[in-house]
């Protein structure tokens, strides 16, 4: 399956660059900002790059998403959700295909990015050493875990719901405290926000940047949620199949 | 000038197995499939039964709506039965369908393969999914045997309605299935490609002793393809038996009338013994 994805990924240079452009130009968008910032705000002065580093992790959260959902859509997209499921896949198997995938395209949209800021604005996101690693990596599951649902709400619900593959990772923007500290947010919504991994990640990218100082205490949070949420995430999506094989909707959806 | 395949009935002689001993290719008990729908619940399935012998190809014939596509659907385990049961050369279908899915396969002109990659690597896809060892070997001579070598690095959305069959066929066939579901294998084809995918359904069968069933409105190819038929409407299986038998027991020269005469009728001689649950109605 991860040969069929990555077919359709090399036939077409517009997709490819499709992939590194958004990232990029947001990248550049905020290191600006980030620079401006500086020049007025102590905390940003402070933590160099911060504003760099956490829309860079933002776009791995998204892209995870993205990936997991965009591979699945080209199959409604082609209708080949029918010819897939006669043949001896296994659900399980598809998930991992999509995963790697996923990874793959979310390389490929940030690296180039992450690459361009040190011309741009002289500063590495590398630098940040191992705790990028388990950013990133926290990042990635929890962009998998958002994209399995919405798998399953599209078998639901059809292409009708195909909207949510770009829309649903950005309601979670707000109380993932991307930009700002968790203790920004009114009390109820940091109780909101405290459920996600990604404010513990970016609670925990803050740490590291302004104090030198890897928080793992946010880290264990953020594996405990993740390791849930996908448990959570891979149980609706078997169900969304099932249900789908149910109403007969593997051979029907597309568009 | 387009160069047609090589003969297909020069293939080897059948190896089939002596089925005596092995249970049916495919064995259905009292099969049903009710949708639920804004306007209540529909019965596409009813109860249905049969056995379909290995080494057989057998026809499914039915008006549109009659629930060919639906049995066929659950026969390959993509569409869950609200009841009975499906098993596959002996193997249960709802409880262990992965063990069987890699010996059987389906090809259908209303399911095409994705249109931006190309022949080639539609293939290459799936014959990895289906398990082959030697997959490029298996893509070329699959494109010999049905003269794709030409497509293979075309896009398959480009292809011709017939390129497109043969390419469906070609994917049906990679892992030399030993069920082969088809639905409409035929459809929108002209005669000369339409008759050359029927002798090389003739010839793939006689080679390997696959079990072929095969939905079908084109009555002529039916009566040449299948030695058995399987009648359906309204989602019951309302007669069945080898064409020959339909003729005579209908009185007609053609499986057209046959099939005309049920439809219109609403009942056959099977029917009318109370599978279709009707009591009677006027013989042809």
């Amino acid at each position: 399956m991860v040969l069929r994805y990555w077919y359709l990924l090399r036939g077409s240079w517009p997709r490819l660059l499709e992939l590194a452009y958004w990232p990029t130009v947001q990248m550049i968008l905020w290191g600006y900002i980030n620079q401006f910032m500086a020049t007025s705000s102590g905390w940003v002065a402070q933590g160099g790059g911060v504003l760099v580093s956490a829309v860079l992790l933002w776009d791995v959260l998204f892209r995870g998403q993205l990936g997991v959902s965009i591979s699945f859509l080209e199959e409604m997209w082609s209708r080949n959700l029918g010819h897939l499921f006669v043949s001896p896949l296994r659900p399980g198997e598809w998930l991992l295909s999509l995963m790697a995938m996923s990874l793959l395209r979310t390389l490929l949209g940030v690296i180039p990015a992450a690459l361009l800021a040190l011309p741009f604005f002289g500063y590495s996101v590398f630098g940040l050493g191992l705790p990028l690693l388990l950013f990133f990596a926290n990042l990635i599951l929890m962009g998998w875990s958002l994209g399995l649902v919405i798998i399953a709400l599209i078998l639901r619900y059809g292409m009708g719901a195909e909207g949510l593959a770009w829309i649903v990772t950005f309601m979670l923007a707000p109380v993932s405290a991307v930009y700002y500290p968790v203790s920004v947010l009114p009390g109820w919504l940091q109780a909101v926000a405290w459920a996600l991994p990604s404010a513990h990640v970016f609670e925990g990218l803050r740490a590291v940047v302004y104090d030198g100082a890897m928080r793992w205490d946010h880290l264990a949070w953020a594996v405990g949620l993740n390791a849930l949420y996908m448990a959570a995430a891979v149980g609706v999506f078997l169900y969304g199949f099932h249900r789908a094989r149910v109403r007969g909707a593997l051979l029907q959806t597309g568009e | 000038m387009t160069q047609r395949p090589p003969d297909p009935s020069a293939a080897d002689p059948s190896v089939a197995d002596s089925p005596t001993l092995l249970p049916p290719a495919i064995s259905v008990e009292a099969l049903t499939k009710r949708f639920d729908t804004p306007g209540g619940v529909v019965t596409a399935v009813d109860s249905v039964a049969f056995r379909v012998a290995r080494g057989s190809v057998t026809g499914l014939l039915g008006g549109n709506g009659a629930g060919k596509t639906t049995t066929i659907s659950m026969l390959l385990g993509v569409l869950v039965p609200t009841a009975g049961r499906v098993e596959i050369l002996g193997v249960d279908m709802a409880r262990h369908r992965h063990a069987v899915l890699a010996r059987m396969n389906f090809s259908s002109p209303y399911v095409e393969l994705p249109h931006r990659l190309t022949v080639q690597e539609n293939l290459t896809v799936y014959g990895h999914l289906y398990g082959l060892t030697c997959v490029k070997k298996r893509v070329r001579d699959l494109a010999d045997q049905l003269d794709l070598a030409r497509f293979l690095n075309r896009p398959s959305g480009g292809l011709s309605a017939g390129q497109k069959t043969r390419v469906a066929l070609a994917k049906a066939l990679l892992n030399e299935p030993e069920v082969l579901l088809l639905d409409e294998p035929t459809a929108s084809l002209d005669p000369d490609t339409a008759d050359w995918i029927r002798r090389y359904l003739e010839a793939y069968r006689a080679r390997t002793g696959a079990t072929i069933l095969l939905a079908s409105h084109n009555m002529p190819e039916v009566e040449r393809l299948c030695d058995d038929v399987l009648v359906m409407r309204r989602g019951r299986v309302v007669d069945q038996g080898a064409p020959s038998d339909l003729l005579a027991r209908y009185g007609r020269a053609t499986l057209e009338e046959v099939f005309l005469d049920i439809a219109r009728a609403g009942t056959g001689p099977v029917g009318r013994d109370g599978l279709d649950g009707s009591t009677g109605g006027p013989h042809p």
